[in-house]
């Protein structure tokens, strides 16, 4: 028990990490399930921690208030950003939600604060970014959303509503002719992964000592796309586990020093050169084998 | 003061339409878009940088670094795109194999160069007076990176004009099974394309890093994000939309810089991109142009 407590006392940012990776990497794989490669979780994710860390420094409130305020800052935006991109498709709305995700970037950049009725209110902090977040979102605040999260993901798995997503991913006109509403399905589908990148973004903002709008711009972007393909993206199962490995990972060969990051780039490549479906499917793949 | 402004923005536009011509041919012969040109970019910048240390004269550098870019754009091409290909795996997955490479060249130039930005040394080059032209003064090696840039966008385009190579690469750009049937060899035509795309890409890091003296490794970065607004301006694929594209981007960005929007320079910028793909996704160009060049 005592290894294990040592084990946590050493680790436990690592360990707090990971579960906020997750989290993100869960809130893209709702999107990419859906067929649309839309690259806008870290904008949500920042937005959602600026809310947050705005709502317990200017005005105190306790944690799970400023989360649900900043989810529903998160939601409701990327819902909004489902509208004009509706008839984006694949490259095009990848580079419409970048530039998205920039735009959402310099304004956190340039909101650092603003003149209201002769007073001075503090917004971002512009790029030195807010510091002094209270650091009240504990492991096991984290993981009990982590679960949370993939609980909610897996019952939704089991609706009508994700036989809709698969086929709009599949065959969007197919979809189109069996009736369903295929505007809807993106812009909820959007609206979720938004939900579940704020409460990502928000956990992140309180388990950091601060953040800067870099901390949200499109590097972040990339990292949560790689871990998605690289667990895979046909169960919750799959970016949990991309987001683990490859969160351990640049930890684990810190002695390739300057280098480390390789291990990352090279992983992605090959999941995508020889398991297509990310890691996760190996698993699910070599079971369907005994099977049969 | 807004002539000079221009005049800067005529130097800014030129390296990101060199760096956007690059992006631009890939996403029009192959419909994929290429993400690891920004690391090429950079890759670029840190090999001119060596070369020019260990003694090289700089546009001897330059050329060898373009070079070396265009052999790292071949190779990018075998590991990330040609098994893609042979699967058909369609356009986003390639999108996701350069994100990859890309990794893996950043890693490779931090681990070589660290973290630490550099500089070129310019041999006395920033004491050659500054060049005076009516309202506008410019220094030398601004004009050498001008001439060279424009060189190489003429270049290019005799290249898909007017050359066996260019007929074939527009070709492929224009239906790749017909070209294959008509004798196009596709994987040959599409490494030269990878090699002119990322020569071009590579040249425009060299320039870059020689225009504000200064090389690291981030440098990749933001024209990344901005060259995907030129050719979004120009139309996918279009090289002639991209060159004019790259144009109108320095000349918005040093004008937003007179006008004292500097700060807010970025939004406008993507802000138009966002605009312009939701309400004509096509851009000025539209996608044709590089199949009729």
């Amino acid at each position: 028990m005592t290894l294990l407590a040592d084990f946590y006392a050493k680790h436990s940012r690592l360990i707090d990490q990971i579960g906020v990776n997750a989290i993100l990497a869960l809130s893209l794989s709702v999107s990419l399930q859906a067929g649309q490669l839309a690259l806008a979780q870290a904008a949500f994710m920042g937005i959602a921690a600026y809310v947050s860390a705005m709502l317990a420094l200017n005005a105190h409130w306790p944690l799970v208030a400023t989360i649900a305020v900043a989810m529903l800052v998160s939601t409701v935006v990327a819902a909004l950003l489902a509208y004009p991109v509706r008839r984006l498709r694949g490259v095009f709305l990848a580079i419409a939600t970048i530039g998205f995700g920039e735009i959402v970037r310099v304004c956190a950049n340039n909101l650092g604060s603003i003149q209201f009725a002769g007073r001075t209110v503090q917004l971002t902090g512009g790029a030195e970014g807010l510091s002094g977040i209270p650091n009240d979102a504990t492991t096991l605040v984290i993981y009990a959303s982590l679960a949370f999260v993939a609980l909610a993901l897996v019952l939704i798995s089991r609706t009508k509503f994700a036989l809709a997503v698969a086929l709009v991913r599949e065959d969007e006109y197919a979809a189109r002719g069996v009736g369903i509403d295929v505007g809807a399905v993106r812009t909820l589908s959007l609206a979720l992964g938004g939900a579940i990148a704020g409460l990502g973004g928000a956990l992140y903002a309180h388990a950091s000592f601060f953040i800067t709008p870099t901390d949200f711009g499109f590097a972040r972007m990339e990292q949560i796309l790689v871990w998605c393909v690289v667990g895979g993206v046909t169960s919750p199962f799959g970016a949990v586990l991309g987001a683990t490995l490859l969160s351990i990972l640049p930890e684990a060969i810190r002695f390739l020093a300057d280098y480390r990051e390789i291990s990352n780039g090279v992983i992605l490549l090959a999941v995508i050169l020889f398991a297509p479906g990310g890691l996760s499917s190996l698993w699910r793949r070599g079971a369907v084998r005994v099977r049969s | 003061m807004i002539a000079q402004q221009l005049f800067n923005g005529l130097f800014l536009g030129a390296v990101y339409a060199l760096f956007a011509v690059g992006y631009t041919l890939v996403f029009g012969v192959l419909d994929i878009l290429n993400l690891a040109h920004a690391a090429i970019f950079t890759a670029a910048a840190f090999v001119a940088l060596s070369l020019a240390l260990a003694g090289m004269p700089l546009p001897l550098a330059f050329l060898v670094a373009a070079a070396v870019a265009g052999i790292i754009g071949i190779l990018l091409d075998r590991v990330a795109f040609a098994p893609l290909r042979a699967r058909n795996a369609g356009t986003l997955v390639p999108l996701i194999s350069s994100i990859g490479v890309a990794i893996i060249i950043g890693a490779i130039m931090r681990g070589i160069y660290g973290v630490d930005e550099r500089h070129f040394t310019t041999g006395g080059l920033e004491t050659v007076p500054a060049i005076r032209l009516g309202p506008v003064t410019f220094t030398t090696v601004e004009l050498a990176i001008f001439l060279s840039a424009v060189a190489l966008m003429l270049v290019l385009s005799w290249v898909l004009r007017s050359t066996t190579l260019g007929r074939r690469i527009r070709a492929v750009a224009e239906d790749r099974i017909a070209a294959a049937l008509l004798g196009v060899d596709l994987e040959r035509t599409i490494a030269a394309t990878f090699f002119i795309a990322s020569s071009l890409g590579g040249a425009a890091g060299v320039l870059t890093g020689l225009e504000y003296n200064s090389v690291t490794l981030d440098m990749g970065g933001p024209i990344e994000l901005k060259g995907l607004a030129v050719i979004i301006l120009g139309g996918m694929g279009s090289v002639t939309g991209a060159v004019i594209g790259g144009f109108i981007l320095g000349a918005v960005e040093t004008l937003a810089v007179a006008y004292g929007a500097s700060a807010w320079r970025d939004a406008i910028v993507f802000g138009v991109m966002f605009v312009l793909l939701v309400a004509r996704p096509t851009g000025l160009f539209g996608k044709r142009a590089l199949r009729q060049a």
